[in-house]
C-alpha cells in the first residue's frame, strides 16, 4: 500500500484552492456589478428616470423577449401635473421614504421581496382593482388614506391597517409606486391584467 | 452562578449565550403571533399589526444568532489560541452597549413602530428594510461592537498561536462586518436598493455565515469526537472553496426580477445550483466522523445536535434552495409561502441547531464538569424530547408552508397573475389555509421543544450521574 498522501488530499492543496477560488469569484462579482450599476440607475433604459412618472405606463407583452415588458406612452402626468426630473426625484424619494418608515415591507414585497401577507406592489399602480385608468388616482388616494374603510379583502377579512397617511404623502406613495411600474423586471409578474384604460 | 473556574473568554461566552437564549424565546414569541394573524386577521389589528410582530419575529432571529456566533467564538478562543484573552474589559463594554442597543431598537419596534418619511425616521425608528429595520444610529453601534469583537480575537490568536480553523475565522469576520456596511445607505432606487439588500443579506448567509459555523462544526467535531485537526483543515478549506466558489455569484439568484439585465438569470441559475454541492460536502464530513468513532462522544446532545445540523444545513439550504433556485420556477415562486418555507428550515437546520450544540458543548464546564455521560439519571429524556420536538415543529412547519407555497404559485402566481385579486383568490383557498393551520400548529410543537430545550440547559447534569 502507498502510504504517501496524493496531492489532492493536501491541506496546502486546498488552502491555496480556497484563497484562488474566493479572490477569483470576488473580482468577478465586482467587474459584473460596475456593469450592472449603469443599468440599473435611473434614467436608464431599464430603470427610467423619475420622470416617467408623467407619461402613461403599460405592461404589455413582447413576443421578441417573450415576456411583458413596461411601455412608455404618451403624456399623462400624475395628479394633472407635469414635473422636472428633480421635483419628480423629490416626490418619488419621499414616497418611497413613507414606504421604509411605515414599513410596508412588513407586509408586502417590492419588486417580490419583504412578506407575504399582502399583494405584491411591483406593479400595483397597474392593478385591475383601481377600476380604470380615469379613476385610479382618487381610488390609490382615498384606499391609502383609510385602507379600512374601503377594504377589498376578497372573503379573507384581511386589511391594512390605517397607518395615518396623508393626502400629501399619499400622493408621494403613488408617484413611488407609478415610477417603480415602469421598472424592467423580466417579466415579474408572470401573466399580470392590467387595469383598463376607459371607464 | 460561579464562573471563576471558566477562562475570560468563556465567561464571556455565557454572557452571549444567556442573551442569545432570551432573544429565541421572543422570536418563537413574535413567531407565533405573526402566524395567529394570518388566521385570526383582526388579532392585534392596529395595536401590533403583523408588520411589527413579523419584523421583531425576524430581526430577534439574526440578533440571537449572531450573540450565538459571538459566544461560540468567545467560548474557543483562548482554548484555540493557547493564551489568554486579549481586551477582556472591552470584550465586556461591547456586550453591554450591543445588549443596550438591542434593548432599545426593540423598545422602539414596539411603542412606537412607525414614523413619517424623513431622515429622522430612519436614523432612530425604522429603516424599513426586510432584516435590517434597525434604524442607523443602532447599525453604526452593531458595527462597533463587532469591531471590539474582532479585535479580541484577531489579537488574541496574534498573541497566542494560529491556527487553520482560526485563520478562516478572523478573515471570515473581516467579510462579515465589511459586508454589512453594504446597506448602509439610502437611495430613492430602489433596484439599486435591493442590489446591495442583498449582498448584505445573501452573502451573510449563504457565504460568510456558512464559512463561520464551518470553522464551528471544524472545532465541535474534534472537541466532541477528537477528531484529527489536519482532517478538519482540511475539509474546511474543501468547504470554503466550494461554498465561496458558488456562493459568491449564486447571489444572482436574487437578481432575476429587480430590474437588473437579463445576464443573470444564467449567471445566478448556474452558481446558485452548485450552492447544494459544499453542503453535501459537509454532510459527508460529519457523518463519515461520526461512524469513524462509532457516536462515541463525550457530549451526546451536542453531537445530536451536531448532526441534526449538517442535515439541517443540507436539507434547508440546499434541497429547500435549490428547489425553487432556477428562474424558470423562480418565477412562480418568488416571495411566496415557497421562501417562507425555505427560509425556516434553513435558517433552523443551519444556524440554529450548531449553535445549540455549542452551547451544549459548553453546558459542562459551566457546572464544572468534563463532558455529558450516556448515563444520566433521567435518561436524558429532556435533551431527547427537546431535539425531537423542535425539528419535527420546525421541519412539519416547513412541508405546511411548502403546501400553501404550491398552491399560491399557480393559484396567484400561474393563473392569477400576481394582481390583488389574485393574491387573494389563492389566499382563501382551502389548501392555503389549511397549511397556515398546520403551520400553527407544528409552530407550537416547536415552542414546546423549546421551552424543554431552556429546561434541560439549566438542569442537565446538575444532580449526580447513576
Ligand atoms: C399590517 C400590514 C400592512 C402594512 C404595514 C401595509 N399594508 Fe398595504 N395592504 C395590506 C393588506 C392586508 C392589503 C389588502 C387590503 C384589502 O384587500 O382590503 C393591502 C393592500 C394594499 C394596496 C392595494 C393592493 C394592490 O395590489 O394594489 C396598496 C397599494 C397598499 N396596500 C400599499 C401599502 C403601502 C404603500 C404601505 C406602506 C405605507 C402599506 N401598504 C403597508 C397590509 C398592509
Ligand atoms: C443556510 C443557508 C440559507 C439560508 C439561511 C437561507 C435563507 C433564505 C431566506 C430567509 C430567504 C427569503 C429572503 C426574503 O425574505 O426575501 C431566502 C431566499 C432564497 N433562497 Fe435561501 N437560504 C440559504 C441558502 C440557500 C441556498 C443554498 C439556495 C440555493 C440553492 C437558496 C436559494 C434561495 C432563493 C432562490 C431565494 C429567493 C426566494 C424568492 O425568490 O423569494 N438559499 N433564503
Ligand atoms: C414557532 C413557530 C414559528 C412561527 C409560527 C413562525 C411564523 C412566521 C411568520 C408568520 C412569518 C412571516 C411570513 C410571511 O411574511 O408571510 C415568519 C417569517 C420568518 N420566520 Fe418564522 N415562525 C416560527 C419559527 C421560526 C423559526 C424557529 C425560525 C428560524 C430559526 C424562523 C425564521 C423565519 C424567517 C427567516 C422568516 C422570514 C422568511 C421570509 O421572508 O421568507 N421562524 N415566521
Ligand atoms: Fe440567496
Amino acid at each position: 500500500m502507498n502510504n504517501e498522501m496524493p496531492w489532492w488530499a493536501s491541506e496546502t492543496f486546498w488552502k491555496k484552492t480556497a484563497i484562488w477560488v474566493t479572490a477569483f469569484m470576488f473580482v468577478v462579482l465586482v467587474i459584473l456589478t460596475l456593469d450592472t450599476i449603469p443599468q440599473i440607475t435611473a434614467g436608464s433604459e431599464r430603470v427610467p428616470a423619475y420622470a416617467v412618472i408623467n407619461k402613461h405606463i403599460g405592461y404589455e407583452f413582447n413576443d421578441e423577449r417573450n415576456m411583458q415588458v413596461p411601455v412608455i406612452g404618451g403624456d399623462a402626468p400624475l395628479f394633472g401635473k407635469k414635473l422636472s426630473e428633480e421635483d419628480a426625484e423629490a416626490l418619488v424619494s419621499h414616497g418611497k421614504k413613507i414606504t421604509q418608515g411605515r414599513n410596508c415591507m412588513g407586509c408586502h414585497t417590492l419588486l417580490g421581496n419583504g412578506s407575504y401577507f399582502a399583494p405584491d406592489l411591483t406593479k400595483a399602480w397597474l392593478d385591475p382593482g383601481w377600476s380604470s385608468e380615469p379613476e385610479r388616482e382618487a381610488l390609490m388616494i382615498a384606499f391609502l388614506m383609510n385602507p379600512e374603510e374601503n377594504a377589498r379583502s376578497f372573503g379573507s377579512g384581511r386589511v391594512m391597517p390605517n397607518l395615518h397617511i396623508s393626502e400629501e404623502e399619499a400622493k408621494a406613495v403613488i408617484a413611488f409606486l407609478k415610477w417603480m411600474s415602469s421598472i424592467d423586471t423580466n417579466g415579474f409578474p408572470y401573466n399580470f391584467t392590467v387595469i383598463d384604460k376607459e371607464s | 452562578m460561579k464562573l471563576n473556574h471558566l477562562n475570560g473568554g468563556q465567561q464571556l461566552a455565557v454572557k452571549y449565550y444567556t442573551v442569545a437564549i432570551i432573544l429565541f424565546v421572543a422570536q418563537i414569541i413574535f413567531g407565533l403571533l405573526s402566524g395567529m394573524q394570518y388566521l385570526v386577521p383582526d388579532l392585534l389589528l392596529g395595536v401590533l399589526d403583523f408588520n411589527v410582530t413579523r419584523t421583531i419575529h425576524i430581526n430577534a432571529m439574526i440578533v440571537w444568532m449572531l450573540y450565538g456566533f459571538m459566544g461560540s467564538v468567545y467560548w474557543l478562543l483562548e482554548e484555540e489560541s493557547k493564551t489568554e484573552i486579549v481586551g477582556l474589559k472591552l470584550g465586556n463594554i461591547g456586550f453591554w452597549l450591543l445588549t443596550t442597543a438591542v434593548t432599545i431598537v426593540v423598545l422602539v419596534f414596539l411603542l412606537i413602530q412607525s414614523g413619517p418619511g424623513d431622515d429622522f425616521t430612519r436614523w432612530f425608528i425604522n429603516e424599513g428594510r426586510e432584516y435590517i429595520e434597525a434604524p442607523r444610529w443602532a447599525d453604526i453601534g452593531i458595527v462597533i461592537c463587532m469591531l471590539i469583537f474582532f479585535y479580541n480575537a484577531a489579537a488574541t490568536f496574534m498573541k497566542g498561536t494560529w491556527s487553520g480553523i482560526s485563520g478562516v475565522l478572523v478573515l471570515d469576520l473581516v467579510a462579515l462586518a465589511g459586508i454589512y456596511i453594504a446597506g448602509m445607505f439610502y437611495t430613492p432606487n430602489i433596484s439599486i436598493d435591493q442590489y446591495w439588500w442583498w449582498w448584505v443579506i445573501h452573502l451573510w448567509v449563504e457565504a460568510t455565515w456558512e464559512v463561520l459555523v464551518g470553522c464551528l462544526m471544524a472545532w465541535g467535531l474534534m472537541k466532541t469526537l477528537k477528531v484529527d485537526r489536519k482532517i478538519v483543515t482540511t475539509w474546511l478549506y474543501i468547504e470554503v472553496a466550494l461554498m465561496f466558489g458558488s456562493g459568491i455569484l449564486g447571489l444572482g439568484h436574487h437578481y432575476f426580477w429587480i430590474g437588473t439585465p437579463e445576464y443573470w438569470l444564467t449567471i445566478g441559475g448556474f452558481f446558485s445550483a452548485l450552492e447544494p454541492i459544499p453542503l453535501v460536502a459537509m454532510v459527508v464530513h460529519a457523518v463519515y466522523d461520526a461512524g469513524a468513532r462509532q457516536m462515541k462522544g463525550n457530549n451526546n446532545p451536542a453531537l445530536a445536535w451536531l448532526i441534526a445540523h449538517a442535515f439541517g444545513n443540507f436539507f434547508g439550504a440546499g434541497v429547500w434552495g435549490f428547489m425553487h433556485t432556477l428562474p424558470q420556477i423562480n418565477l412562480y415562486t418568488h416571495g411566496t409561502q415557497w421562501s417562507a418555507s425555505h427560509g425556516h428550515l434553513a435558517f433552523f437546520g443551519a444556524y440554529a441547531t450548531i449553535i445549540i450544540a455549542m452551547i451544549y458543548i459548553a453546558v459542562p464546564y459551566i457546572r464544572g464538569q468534563e463532558g455529558i455521560g450516556s448515563n444520566l439519571p433521567d435518561g436524558g429524556w429532556k435533551w431527547k424530547w427537546s431535539l425531537g420536538l423542535l425539528n419535527l415543529g420546525v421541519v412539519g412547519m416547513t412541508i405546511a408552508l411548502l403546501i400553501s407555497g404550491y398552491e399560491q404559485s399557480f393559484i396567484e402566481r400561474a393563473v392569477g397573475g400576481s394582481t390583488w385579486y389574485g393574491y387573494f383568490a389563492a389566499q382563501i383557498h382551502p389548501w392555503f389555509v389549511q397549511g397556515m393551520e398546520w403551520r400553527m400548529i407544528f409552530g407550537l410543537v416547536t415552542a414546546v421543544g423549546l421551552v424543554l430545550l431552556i429546561w434541560d440547559l439549566l438542569t442537565i447534569g446538575k444532580q449526580k450521574q447513576a
